[in-house]
């Protein structure tokens, strides 16, 4: 059952990560993206995470996400923003990077194969029971051996919050401003 | 009374230290000449007064040492340089070759001087004048005076400069900056074998000073001592020997002295007729003992005097331009010092080099006149009949031819005399005809220029009068250039010749009888009026043509050297040696595009490119 | 059971996608949604290590990342808006003025 949940989760996380880099909308894209956040949430799930998988849910999905479509809707201008975006991009046009991609996927697949050997798994042929980490030791190891983790994850959120607010903030002076970027925005 | 101030002289006891003076004045007021603008009778006081008082000391060697054969002098301003073995310094040293030498060049550069203030009086550059002369004298002094090989090489290099910068003095004229260049360069081309012979002379002996040097020779490399090291010495000799030619335009480097006349007159008889030209026979003068240990090299030294005195008198025979025909018996008479130095008679040289500087000086101070007074005109065809109206012009003029042809009881009469006679005691029986017959080359040739330019009818009215100061000094040089009949008795002492032979009364006489019989030939020809008249033949008229390009040599040397030259530069004009920089470059220039492509500003590229890496670095790690 | 070489290969997957859209797309918002793949893809591998060896550092390192995506993401679309007001586009193509 497990597997059969798993199988339908990957392969809506592969399909919907496809769908979100080849979209032309960029409503779609995001959209899509959600279903492969979604669906990796499931695979946290039945991992026995169901705190990273919560986490998946309300962080990426939600918070990130939102971000995202905020941004999308005042960037967007509906088919103006549509046609130009087929003219950025077409499948076609992107065969080098998807050789390029699928011969990166091939070598690492190949090489991780190596290593996940089977003297490396205990001979279990990569199957494992899943033991369910709970959150409380979770608690444990981010508030003991991990503090230092926790005051960094911190550091970094104030400082993305500083530079994110100064990098958007609208130009005061008209001097230093763009001339033309302003009346768009 | 003379002999009283004389036996004065003797017991006069003048500081050696007045001998730094001598250079060192002339160099002040060059320099002071250089930097600082007086007004023009101070630069006339500053120019002539310092070569005066050089004079003066150097008069007041020349009574202190009077009667004396035997004396060396020496002072010195310290050290220059010391490089391991090699010590030079700033020292002079007066013997009697030097005490003449410096007279000459203080005695006769004074009076050159004093006559400048009157020929160059209306030029607008006079200061610039006077100070390349005062710089002249005083290099030419340090030539003389110098203790080491190194300090004449600076006085060599120094005289050569100031050459150089009379020449082209009046710098507007292009053909005077050709001639300029002319000199420099061919000047050039015997200094630099002077400079390898001094290097080899001081990788051979290990020193550079002079007296030094000689001894040393005389002990490494003996007569009878093994071939290589004769071989050695006439090496060094003949590449002295190559300066010398240079800068006293023996044959083959003879021809930059006649377009050297480019300069003003004044210059021309103190630095290409009285001293410069000489400093190549006081060179070898000053290496006698040197010399005198490779004959192989003397006999060239011979040669060369040989030919080109007979080159040199053949050419001015058919010269217009007065100042070339002077140029012409310049060279001709140190062709006769190089002969009698040959011969290894270096007293006999020094004697001529004497009297030659007399009476050259005043045959170009005499010129000199006779071209300010006749509207800067050269060619002798058009002046005429001067004789009436500048008498003191003719007198120094005909003075001076009498000296040059070597008449009887003239000074140059002796000096000639005397190296007739040593080459007859060396047993050069043909060198001794050749030298007879330049003589009789010389006397003609002054003869005609003489009776060209003083008698028959008047061409042009002189509108100038010489003044004062160049009357004064043509009036004075033509006392040595009539008197100087003895030579130093210092220079003997010096130098001695070979023992005397005697000689035969064909030889006794027939250099006596010689001139005179080419001054009558060429005062017949003039009466005659075969000078300037149009020649018949063919034949004449090239050899005439020949004679008076001075055997060509210039268009020789135009398509054996400077044609081959300009070829090679014009088919070098890319740079043989920069194609290989210019690919280096362009190398440098393709990988610059190579790289740079890849710093396209394009962030997708850049992406690009590490998944690339990554690809590539897996793959060579799993391929590996 | 899931075998851990379908989550390794899932994880993969979902990482070379990333990396396609990185370098195919030119507009920068889909660079970032790229970016988010690779980032989750990551992500994966950690929680699938976290449950194959029973510990949980692996879910401690994606929190880490999660904070790190959350600026990250924070950051990028303060740049895009930028952007878009500077140029008018969000094609990165135009943004070559550092060529060399």
């Amino acid at each position: 059952m497990i597997e059969v949940l798993f199988f339908i989760a990957a392969a809506v996380a592969l399909i919907s990560a496809a769908m979100t880099v080849t979209a032309h909308n960029a409503v779609h894209g995001l959209l899509y993206l959600v279903v492969t956040m979604l669906a990796i949430s499931l695979i946290f799930f039945l991992l026995g995470s169901p705190f990273a998988a919560a986490l998946q849910v309300i962080v990426y999905a939600g918070a990130i996400m939102v971000l995202f479509i905020f941004v999308t809707m005042m960037l967007h201008q509906g088919e103006k923003s549509l046609l130009e975006e087929k003219q950025l991009f077409q499948i076609s046009g992107s065969i080098g990077a998807f050789l390029l991609s699928a011969v990166l996927l091939v070598e690492l697949v190949y090489v991780l194969a190596g290593f996940a050997s089977p003297q490396l798994i205990n001979g279990s042929e990569g199957y494992f029971t899943i033991q369910t980490i709970t959150v409380k030791e979770l608690g444990i190891q981010l508030y003991g051996p991990y503090q230092l983790l926790v005051v960094i994850a911190a550091m970094m959120l104030l400082s993305a919050l500083i530079s994110a607010i100064h990098i958007a903030r609208r130009q005061k002076n008209p001097m230093q401003a763009d001339e033309e970027g302003d009346q768009t925005l | 009374m003379l002999t009283n101030f004389l036996s004065y002289g003797v017991d006069m006891q003048i500081p050696d230290s007045l001998l730094m003076l001598i250079p060192l004045l002339p160099f002040v007021s060059s320099l002071i000449l250089i930097f600082v603008n007086p007004p023009k009778k101070i630069v006339t006081l500053l120019g002539v007064g310092s070569v005066g008082c050089a004079a003066l000391i150097a008069l007041l060697f020349n009574i202190s040492l009077w009667g004396q054969t035997d004396y060396v002098i020496k002072a010195g301003f310290g050290n220059w340089m010391t490089i391991d073995k090699l010590v030079i310094n700033f020292d002079f040293y007066l013997d009697a070759l030097s005490l003449v030498m410096i007279s000459i060049i203080t005695g006769v550069g004074f009076f050159i001087h004093l006559y400048s203030t009157g020929f160059m009086d209306e030029d607008t550059d006079y200061r610039r004048y006077f100070a390349y002369l005062n710089m002249f004298v005083s290099a030419m002094l340090v030539l003389v005076l110098a203790d080491n090989m190194l300090l004449l090489y600076l006085g060599w290099e120094g005289v050569g400069l100031c050459s150089y910068l009379l020449i082209g003095f009046w710098y507007k004229n292009r053909d005077n900056n050709m001639a300029a260049n002319k000199a420099f360069l061919m000047t050039r081309i015997g200094d630099t074998g002077m400079a390898i012979g001094l290097f080899l002379l001081f990788y051979q002996l290990g020193t550079l000073n002079i007296q030094d040097m000689q001894t040393q020779a005389v002990a490494v490399w003996a007569p009878g001592s093994d071939l290589q090291g004769n071989s050695m010495a006439t090496l060094c000799c003949l590449l002295l020997l190559a300066g010398a030619v240079g800068k006293s335009a023996q044959l083959p480097l003879q021809n930059w002295l006649p377009d050297a006349m480019a300069g003003p007159t004044p210059v021309s008889a103190l630095i290409h007729a009285a001293t410069m030209v000489t400093a190549g026979v006081y060179l070898i003068a000053r290496n006698t003992q040197l010399f005198q240990l490779s004959p192989d090299a003397m006999f060239v030294v011979a040669l060369v005097g040989t030919c080109t005195l007979l080159l040199a008198a053949t050419a001015a025979m058919v010269q217009n331009d007065v100042k070339r025909i002077l140029a012409y018996s310049t060279i001709s008479q140190i062709g006769y010092m190089f002969l009698a130095l040959g011969v290894g008679a270096g007293s006999v040289a020094v004697f001529h080099l004497m009297t030659h500087a007399f009476f050259k000086a005043l045959l170009f101070l005499s010129a000199g006149a006779l071209i300010y007074s006749v509207h800067h005109e050269h060619n002798i065809f058009k002046m005429g009949g001067l004789l009436k109206k500048l008498p003191v012009v003719a007198a120094s003029f005909a003075v001076g031819c009498a000296a040059l042809a070597s008449l009887p009881f003239t000074s140059g009469f002796f000096s000639k005399e005397s190296i007739l006679e040593k080459i007859v005691d060396s047993g050069h029986t043909e060198l001794w005809w050749a030298a007879v017959i330049g003589a009789f080359i010389t006397a003609f040739y002054s003869g005609r220029l003489f009776f060209v330019v003083f008698l028959g009818k008047m061409q042009q009215e002189p509108n100038h009068t010489p003044t004062k100061t160049m009357h004064i000094a043509l009036l004075v040089l033509i006392v040595p250039s009539i008197f100087a009949w003895m030579q130093p008795q210092g220079l003997i002492a010096l130098m001695p010749g070979l023992p005397s032979k005697g000689l035969s009364d064909l030889q006794h006489w027939l250099p006596i009888f010689t001139p005179i019989a080419a001054l009558m030939l060429a005062f017949g020809l003039y009466r005659a009026n075969f000078f300037g008249s149009e020649l018949k033949s063919p034949a004449l008229q090239s050899i005439h043509q020949l004679l008076k390009s001075g055997w060509g040599f210039d268009f020789i040397y135009h398509h054996l050297f400077v044609l081959p030259f300009k070829w090679l530069c014009h088919i070098n004009r890319n740079d043989i040696i920069d194609l290989f920089y210019r690919r280096l470059e362009d190398t440098a220039r393709l990988m610059h595009g190579f790289v740079t492509g890849f710093q396209n500003g394009r962030l997708r590229s850049y992406s690009a490119s590490l998944v690339l890496f990554c690809v590539l670095a897996i793959s060579w790690v799993v391929l590996k | 059971m899931i075998s851990i070489h379908w989550l390794l290969f899932l994880s993969l997957a979902l990482f070379s996608i990333g990396v396609y859209g990185v370098v195919a797309r030119r507009n920068l918002l889909f660079i970032l949604l790229s970016l988010e793949i690779m980032l989750n893809a990551v992500v994966l591998l950690f929680i699938a290590g976290s449950s194959f060896h029973g510990n949980p550092d692996g879910q401690i390192m994606y929190l880490l990342i999660l904070t790190l995506a959350a600026s990250e993401v924070a950051v990028g679309l303060g740049l895009v808006i930028h952007m878009y007001r500077q140029h008018h586009t969000l094609d990165v193509d135009k943004l070559s003025q550092l060529r060399g």
